[in-house]
This record gives C-alpha cells, sequence and structure tokens, in this order.
C-alpha cells in the first residue's frame, strides 16, 4: 500500500515500450501480435492502476471491453495470418506485400 | 520494506522480464511460453490492485483463449521440424530512434504531471458487484454492442480461415 502510483505507470509504460519495440523489429507476423497483445495489456494495467488509486470501478469496466476487443482481434488476426500463409507458404512479413501496388 | 512492496516487485520483475523475451526470444514457440507468465504477472498485480474478479479473467481470457490461439497459430504456419521457426530482426536503427523518442515523450510526462494521491491500492468491498452494476446499467449499449462485436469476429474469422 506504500507503493506510489507512479510505479504502476512505470511498470506499463516500459510493457508498452517492450511492445513497440516488438512490433517495429520482429518479421515473423505471430511475434508482432504478442507484441500487440502486450501493448494492450499494459493499458489494461493502466487503467486498473487509475482506477484503484481512484477508489472508482468505471476503469475496470473498460479493462472489459479492451480485453473483448483484444479477442476479437487476435481471432480475427490470426484467421487472416492463417490465410495468407495458405497462399504465400510465409508469414514472413516483409514478403507478404500483396495490398502494395 | 514490508511483504506488499516485495509482492509487488516479485511481480513486475516476472513481468517485465518476460515481455523483454517475448520480443527478443529467437523461438517463436519460445516467446508464446514467455507471454504466459507475462500474463500471469499482470493478473498478480491485478490482485495487488484490488481488481481480482479482473484477473481471473485476464487469466481465462488471456491464456485460456488468446493465448492458445497464438500457439494454434505458430503449430499452422511453422515447419516446426526445420529452423523456418526461428526469426530474426529487422530495421532495429529506425525502431531504436523512435522507441527512444517515444520513452522520452513518456518519461518526461510521468515526471513532470502532479499525479493525484487518493486513498489507498486496496479498496476492500467487493469488486464483483459493482462491475456487474455498472455494466448493466451505465454501459449496457456498449456491452451490447460488444456482443455484437464478438459475433462479427467469430464469422468473419471462421469465413476467412475456411479454405
Amino acid at each position: 500500500m506504500t507503493i506510489p502510483i507512479e510505479y504502476y505507470l512505470i511498470l506499463s509504460g516500459f510493457m508498452f515500450l517492450t511492445g513497440v519495440v516488438g512490433v517495429l523489429t520482429r518479421r515473423n507476423a505471430i511475434v508482432v501480435f504478442m507484441s500487440i497483445e502486450l501493448m494492450l495489456n499494459s493499458a489494461d494495467l493502466t487503467f486498473v492502476a487509475f482506477s484503484s488509486y481512484l477508489g472508482n470501478s468505471i476503469g475496470q469496466v473498460f479493462v472489459f471491453f479492451v480485453m473483448t476487443v483484444a479477442a476479437a482481434e487476435a481471432a480475427v488476426g490470426l484467421a487472416i495470418i492463417i490465410a495468407v500463409f495458405r497462399n504465400k507458404k510465409t508469414v514472413n512479413i516483409d514478403e507478404i506485400n500483396i495490398l502494395k501496388w | 520494506m514490508n511483504l506488499y512492496n516485495i509482492i509487488f516487485y516479485l511481480f513486475a520483475a516476472i513481468t517485465l522480464v518476460s515481455a523483454f523475451f517475448v520480443v527478443t526470444t529467437r523461438n517463436v514457440i519460445y516467446s508464446a511460453f514467455n507471454l504466459l507468465l507475462t500474463f500471469f504477472g499482470v493478473a498478480g498485480i491485478y490482485v495487488l490492485l484490488g481488481a481480482d474478479f479482473l484477473a481471473v479473467v485476464q487469466i481465462i481470457v488471456y491464456v485460456g483463449g488468446i493465448l492458445i490461439l497464438l500457439l494454434f497459430g505458430v503449430m499452422l504456419t511453422n515447419k516446426i521440424v526445420n529452423v523456418q521457426i526461428r526469426t530474426g530482426a529487422t530495421q532495429i536503427l529506425p525502431a531504436t530512434i523512435a522507441v527512444g523518442a517515444f520513452s522520452g515523450i513518456l518519461i518526461s510526462l510521468l515526471v513532470n504531471t502532479e499525479w493525484k494521491k487518493v486513498g489507498t491500492a486496496l479498496p476492500g468491498a467487493s469488486t464483483t458487484a459493482n462491475l456487474g452494476m455498472l455494466m448493466m446499467n451505465e454501459y449496457i449499449l456498449i456491452f451490447e454492442l460488444l456482443g455484437i462485436l464478438l459475433l462479427v469476429a467469430l464469422i468473419g474469422a471462421a469465413t476467412i480461415a475456411r479454405k
């Protein structure tokens, strides 16, 4: 209880930065996906920290909404990755350029 | 240094170290298992912050749902037997510059903002009843829309992944 809110914010900030590094540097589409989940989780952590320190549950309700959207995003994204893999035989995002013209 | 602080630092260390390994490990399977540890660490911090129900939902939805889905994705798209499952990194220098600038913004925000100090980290009362009331009264529209979103995502994912 003696922990100030800044510590939680620093933790979630570092988690978010780790996710950004993963999205920017990795080539495998599934690892990019995991990094996006990390970023969503760090946003959730910030919501919960603020909701707890303000004595207010609305932040936790929003975390539920974020989790739902994350689940929907994971399902659709993995379906897209599998469809692309079936056509191109790769999940390397440097080689997937069918949306370029 | 009481027990509360020790538990916080323990879970924070688990979360950060395993998040680091998710991004840096070259084997995709190891990334997925480190992501499991990250989710558990975040769930522990939720419990520490008094959001017990949310911690259980985190474990059920993320570990039981999303992580299994990601593992299926790894199994379906990579050839386990050869070295194709190992993938490297790219564009280190632009990423370093972008992340450095972004972390500078975050740190300056964190230092310069006067955070409101209200109450303690543990509300003590039951969180589940409160959450249910909020979701069924004030945010009922968003709740219903999320149901529709999940249905659309289900149908869309099945359609896209089908041959």
